[in-house]
């Protein structure tokens, strides 16, 4: 018999840049501010898990946040640290051990795109010697053969950008704060074909933290909840296509997404229609095409018709990426799987401001789905209710 | 000819072929692996033909650890050559990463049939690469 999970605190830092201000430092700005969220003091946190790509251990943070002799659990997940962190802290309340948890991602990368060492995937070097190990090439060469199977438009994929930037105007935890055109976005140079430099999100700086909490301590707090309905996270199943393989296998395999966007629907006993707001991982305009299918949110190549129509606007019968996602909030990898988290609870807590997605009959949105992908292949899935 | 990028990447000879393994379930892989990982691979030749299965343009200097044009001392992104990126896939066998050469951008497509070919990758090595089937038969005429 597992409990209910909920959060009851969420703070960010914002993304971008903050030169004078270190990963994790960001990161120790996060968790203040959850804590504050949550009228708690750090010494009611009985347990944590957190970690960075690039800034560190998180563990570390208890030289500022207080010496509570609480365990602290570094998670070093790539890009599912965010999501493993908080599938780490959701267990540990479910299993009934703790009351409150902490899940923490930071990050501070250095500008430009990222550059891998092929040992550390275990792939020969003559592949990053000869330039092909970029995470772009990747994205570019997925979506270019998406979009000649399923028809779709290289305006489709500035539509998301666009959108992209638009809702991070209205964002104040966003990194890119001014619209861009979609001519400007067309015509910009050309990263990787498809996709042009307003097509695809750069490594940057953030941090955000939750505190989860049981059913129990929740109401003995009194505590504004967002019940976890479900977090799946998933690793690539056999013959799949991902990001950093030399070879692909010609049979046709599953995908990471798919695997833990199904598990999650499960676990919830919801489906894709009964989600009201959703954040969808965009490291670049196409990802967040190919997700919105991959999740289960449409039929592959609808989207030229979502995309045309506004439907994943703020106003449209499923908003996506509602806070500009990674386009416009950067990705600092290590939060960036929380920050859709983040967005979320805000959404359901009905605390999204001019970004505020109405719901259902204005009432606020109630179930709240966020997917975050990345290297080598691993997908992690969180839906939220607002009860 | 410069050196190989790696010495086991492919077969030597006037017809080379890009290395794969067999395993043994039949399964063809690209690269072979190594260390452990290659028991109970045999190395494969891989065919020399494929179709274009996807594609892209790299057009920015990409940083360490790439070696070639504007990566050397005293350069940077003005010494940069754009290049092509493709996947080809190889009937029955695997779908394999690799360079596009003697190509414009704009001509490739899906199916476009690709002929596997040696290219001069920095002043020290060789790399692999794959060009249009017509490129190769036009230069063979």
């Amino acid at each position: 018999m597992s409990e209910n999970v909920y959060i009851i605190g969420a703070g960010i830092h914002p993304f971008g840049r903050t030169d004078n201000r270190s990963g994790r430092e960001q990161g120790v700005y996060a968790v203040r501010e959850a804590l504050a969220d949550a009228g708690l003091d750090w010494p009611d946190v009985e347990c944590a898990y957190g970690g960075s790509a690039a800034a560190g251990s998180a563990d570390i943070m208890v030289n500022e946040l207080g010496l509570t002799s609480l365990p602290f659990t570094n998670v070093a997940n790539g890009c599912a640290t965010g999501g493993s962190a908080l599938a780490a802290s959701q267990q540990a309340i479910a299993s009934g051990m703790y009351d409150l948890a902490l899940a923490v991602g930071f990050d501070k990368h250095p500008r430009g795109a990222f550059n891998a060492k092929p040992a550390d995937y275990g792939l020969p070097e003559w592949y990053g010697q000869t330039g092909m190990m970029l995470t772009t090439q990747f994205f570019a060469l997925k979506i270019q053969r998406y979009m000649q199977l399923h028809g779709i438009s290289r305006t489709t994929l500035g539509r998301v950008a666009e959108k992209a930037f638009r809702n991070g105007t209205i964002t104040p935890h966003a990194w890119r704060r001014s619209p861009v055109d979609l001519e400007t976005i067309m015509n910009a140079p050309m990263i990787n074909d498809p996709l042009t430099k307003y097509m695809f999100c750069s490594p940057a700086e953030g941090a955000v933290a939750l505190i989860l909490a049981s059913e129990k301590k929740m109401r003995e707090l009194g505590a504004d909840g967002v019940k976890i309905r479900s977090v799946a996270v998933k690793t690539r199943p056999p013959n799949s296509f991902e990001v950093f393989q030399a070879g692909i296998s010609i049979k046709e395999g599953g995908k990471p997404t798919v695997l833990a966007s199904q598990a999650a629907f499960e676990k919830a006993g919801v489906g894709p229609e009964d989600i009201s707001v959703a954040q969808l991982q965009d490291t670049e305009s196409g990802a967040e095409i190919m997700h919105m299918a991959e999740n289960g949110f449409c039929q592959d190549g609808a989207q030229e018709e979502w995309l045309a129509n506004g439907w994943s606007e703020i106003g449209g019968k499923l908003p996506v990426n509602t806070d500009g996602g990674c386009l416009a909030c950067g990705e600092p990898v290590g939060a960036s799987g929380l920050r859709q988290v983040y967005e979320n609870v805000q959404q359901l807590r009905q605390r999204g401001g001019e970004r505020q997605v109405p719901g259902q009959n204005g009432k606020g949105p109630r179930l709240g789905y966020s997917h975050v992908y990345g290297a080598p292949g691993l997908s992690a899935v969180a839906i939220l209710e607002r009860e | 000819m410069g050196e190989k990028i790696d010495p086991n990447l492919w077969s030597d000879g006037a017809e080379p072929h890009l290395m794969g393994g067999r395993r043994p379930s039949g399964e063809i892989i690209f690269p072979m692996p190594t260390g452990d990982a290659a028991e109970g691979v045999e190395p494969y030749k891989l065919s020399r033909r494929g179709k274009l299965w996807s594609w892209t343009s790299q057009g920015f200097l990409p940083k360490e650890p790439y070696e070639g044009p504007g990566s050397g001392p005293g350069e940077g992104p003005p010494d940069f050559d754009g290049y092509l990126i493709g996947y080809v896939e190889l009937p029955g066998e695997v779908i394999v990463e690799s360079r596009i050469v003697d190509a414009r951008l704009e001509d490739l497509h899906l199916g476009m049939e690709l002929e596997f070919c040696i290219v001069p990758f920095n002043a020290r090595y060789d790399t692999f690469a794959f060009r249009p089937l017509a490129v190769s038969e036009s230069k063979a005429a």
